[in-house]
């Protein structure tokens, strides 16, 4: 059964290209990791180490297992088998520097709250029990809010809010949380195209800054543009490197099987811009 | 129409319902003589049974709307009803430990009772494939038939001071003694400190469950934490709601506060204020009649605060939106007539005086009644004064500055249209009618800005200019004592 599925492509030489395989390059790793729901597996045996300083795409089918892969990562999901490492040591005693954008319908946004004690909520890993929100932290809130552009809408309660407005605010919470490594789960899912083109220009900023982001894409022809890794997933890790090299027709054929729609107008779109992936 | 209606029927609701409180007193009148004489009772305190009564069940409104808002939002409601269903084999339990009505084993045997409950109900969740609403309803109908069975059993001892033990069903805040008044206030007092403490973490796992997780809180320990506390609040609510009705102290003060805000602190607050209140009512209208109930009144009286919020909310209730939504129609209706008043103007290039009721119908193509009612509307609001028997019509100077506003703001947009989207001059009519009454001041100068101060609309007919506004005199105005106008600039 193991040997029908090729092994996953351990990216050895991208660490190798980045001076040395130091633990401390490492962003996250990820070792055999395996994630089972009711007893049948979504995940199974993810070998991963993400480099610094990555703007990591994570592309797949439905049902690939990219948020679980995120969620097992975080530590949020239990692990069936296989242990998680970030900046070389357990997830647990590292969640501060972890910031997270969950995917926007996972929150009922009739909830009583305004959009200022949404990002402040970014702040509550660093506060601990007992402790409120200081000046400093609603200072911090402030200008991640308008990092965003939605200072305008602090006040406001959820509700009032478009897709797109939503979302900036997820992000604004997640850039509140001052974290090193971030998960974010589909940020593009149902935003206007402004949103989108300010999402991707705050995750370039955001990595040249020197953090580390792993975003779950549902969008194939702009995963190209938008992320200079892919993490090609369908399960189990079926090619993780440098975008221009993992963005291949084979690779992708074994990523989303016979799901020859998608792949037609993938193929396409490679085809008519040709060569380079353009980035923003 | 059918929103009218709606709102009627909701009226008639609320009258029904005021008049089945009614009806209670005067049950409360055929079985006690002297009803005012047990209002005066309740009213001067005077009666430690009084004070008791009124005092435990404020405190369980306040605790049952602090836990209640968080039920609420975390959409638990299911859960707070199977556990107070849940607590009954615990009460008549901790009944038999002494053979007495012992408030400390009782709150410890239905705490106990509700805990199993809800754990049974998570067992049953994570091991079958049934889904938690199912497994509430077998666990709250489950539980609550061992303790009916529990509570017959004990009727029927020969032994034991069973007195009030049948009260847990339904409620009687009479019933409340001092010992059960204090173990209340403990329970109050460290629901509020709990969750003055612990806000930032309940509110977090409330929102968002998995970022709460994924910021290192132990969000299972939250759970079954505001999982303890409810137990506690139904097992303090019991006697005086009764385990059939409390899990409605819980959620209807709770409802009625989040429909009138926006934030978690004010509906804590709000729900608590409305907790109180229906404890109160409840206590007092039980207290009327001598075998009267606590729980439904309490209940009633929780429902009576939810329909008020229902209804006249400042913002998402039913009779508020429908009255804004009444008189934006009507202030629509006036700036039409009043446009209509400035074109029969123009058309005579502000000519001759007044506006008549016909030259007023034919130019919007209504009856001449019609045209009266409407120059009735701009009369009352001082927009125009009306002359002649009510026949010509005389524009105020503001409203004839409304006027001049509304068919600038149309002319503004139908320009705008046609210059900066490129639509064709005879398609943007339909556009601006709506427009016209929604543009504020600041997208006007906006627009003002962009056509470059232009004068002239695309069907070649003048803008009304700043200078026409303030010149706030029109041939169409007359003040009762003066005649005479110049034309417009």
């Amino acid at each position: 059964m193991n040997s029908s599925v090729p092994l996953p492509k351990f990216p050895q030489a991208d660490i190798a290209a980045n001076g040395g395989a130091a633990s401390s390059d490492i962003a996250l790793e990820v070792h055999d990791l395996t994630v089972a729901y009711h007893k049948k597996p979504v995940l199974w045996g993810v070998d991963l180490a993400v480099p610094r300083g990555r703007l990591v795409g994570i592309v797949g089918p439905n049902g690939a297992g990219k948020s679980t892969l995120i969620k097992a990562a975080m530590g949020i999901l239990p692990l069936s088998s296989g242990w998680v490492k970030v900046f070389g040591e357990p997830v647990k005693k590292n969640l501060t520097r972890i910031g997270y954008v969950p995917q926007r319908e996972s929150v009922d946004w009739d909830f009583p709250v305004s959009v200022k004690d949404v990002v402040l909520m970014g702040r509550y890993g660093h506060l601990g029990l007992f402790k409120r929100p200081t000046k400093r932290d609603r200072d911090i809130a402030h200008e991640c809010l308008d990092k965003v552009k939605m200072l305008p809408y602090a006040n406001r309660q959820i509700s009032n809010l478009s897709g797109g407005q939503q979302q900036r605010v997820f992000l604004a919470r997640a850039l509140a949380q001052e974290s090193d490594l971030y998960f974010m789960d589909e940020p593009f899912a149902g935003v206007d195209a402004a949103t989108e083109s300010a999402i991707v220009t705050l995750l370039h900023e955001l990595r040249n800054k020197g953090k580390t982001l792993l975003v779950v894409h549902h969008d194939l022809p702009t995963a190209r543009d938008y992320f200079d890794t892919l993490l090609l997933l369908n399960m189990r890790v079926v090619a993780f490197g440098r975008t221009e090299e993992v963005f291949t027709h084979e690779l992708l054929q074994k990523t989303y099987g016979g799901r020859l729609t998608i792949l037609s107008e993938v193929a396409h779109e490679v085809g008519q811009r040709g060569g380079n992936p353009r980035v923003p | 129409m059918s929103r009218a209606a709606k709102t009627f029927s909701l009226l008639l609701a609320l009258a029904a319902l005021s008049v089945a409180t009614a009806s209670a007193e005067r049950i409360g009148d055929i079985t006690e003589n002297s009803l005012r004489d047990q209002a005066l009772r309740f009213f001067t305190f005077q009666d430690p049974t009084v004070r008791y009564a009124l005092a435990g069940s404020i405190l369980l409104g306040i605790t049952c709307g602090l836990l209640g808002s968080f039920i609420v939002v975390r959409k638990m409601a299911l859960v707070g009803d199977a556990l107070s269903h849940a607590v009954l084999p615990g009460v008549a339990l901790g009944f038999l430990w002494h053979m007495n009505k012992d408030p400390i084993a009782i709150f410890i045997g239905a705490t106990l009772a509700g805990l199993l409950g809800t754990v049974t109900v998570s067992v049953i969740k994570q091991t079958t494939r049934l889904k938690e609403d199912t497994a509430l309803g077998m666990v709250l109908a489950t539980f609550f038939a061992v303790g009916i069975c529990l509570m017959t059993m004990i009727q029927r001892l020969p032994s034991g001071n069973k007195g009030g033990l049948d009260k847990f069903l339904f409620g009687q805040a009479a019933a409340i003694g001092p010992e059960d008044l204090r173990l209340m206030a403990v329970v109050t007092g460290l629901v509020i400190v709990v969750i003055f403490v612990f806000y930032k973490e309940f509110l977090v796992t409330s929102f968002d469950e998995d970022f709460a997780r994924a910021t290192g809180l132990p969000v299972r320990v939250i759970h079954y934490g505001l999982m303890l506390l409810l137990a506690f609040a139904v097992v303090i609510a019991l006697q005086a709601v009764g385990v059939v009705l409390v899990s409605a102290m819980l959620i209807t003060p709770a409802a009625a506060a989040y429909l009138l805000t926006d934030r978690m602190s004010r509906m804590l607050l709000l729900a608590a204020v409305f907790g109180m209140l229906a404890g109160a009512t409840g206590a007092f209208f039980s207290f009327l009649g001598p075998s009267l109930p606590t729980g439904p009144f309490m209940v009633l009286g929780a429902t009576l605060v939810f329909t008020g919020a229902f209804l006249f909310g400042p913002r998402h209730g039913v009779v508020t939106r429908w009255w804004r939504q009444r008189s934006r129609a009507q202030r629509v209706q006036r700036e039409n007539t009043l446009k209509s008043v400035y074109h029969v103007l123009e058309d005579r290039e502000f000519k001759g005086e007044g506006v008549s009721l016909r030259e007023l119908a034919e130019r919007r193509r209504e009856t001449v009644e019609d045209a009266r009612h409407q120059a009735g509307q701009l009369r009352r609001h001082a927009l125009a004064t009306l002359h002649e028997e009510g026949n010509l019509i005389f524009l105020t100077p503001s409203g004839w500055q409304q006027a001049c506003a509304i068919v600038r703001n149309h002319r503004l947009w139908e320009l705008y249209l046609t210059n900066a989207a490129q639509i064709a001059a005879d398609h943007v009519h339909d556009d601006a009618e709506k427009i016209e009454h929604v543009l504020g001041e600041e997208v006007v100068r906006e627009l003002e800005r962009r056509l470059d101060y232009a004068t002239t609309d695309p069907h070649g007919r003048p803008i009304p200019s700043w200078a026409d506004f303030r010149k706030g005199a029109a041939p169409a105005s007359r003040a009762d004592d003066s005649v005479g106008y110049g034309g417009p600039i």
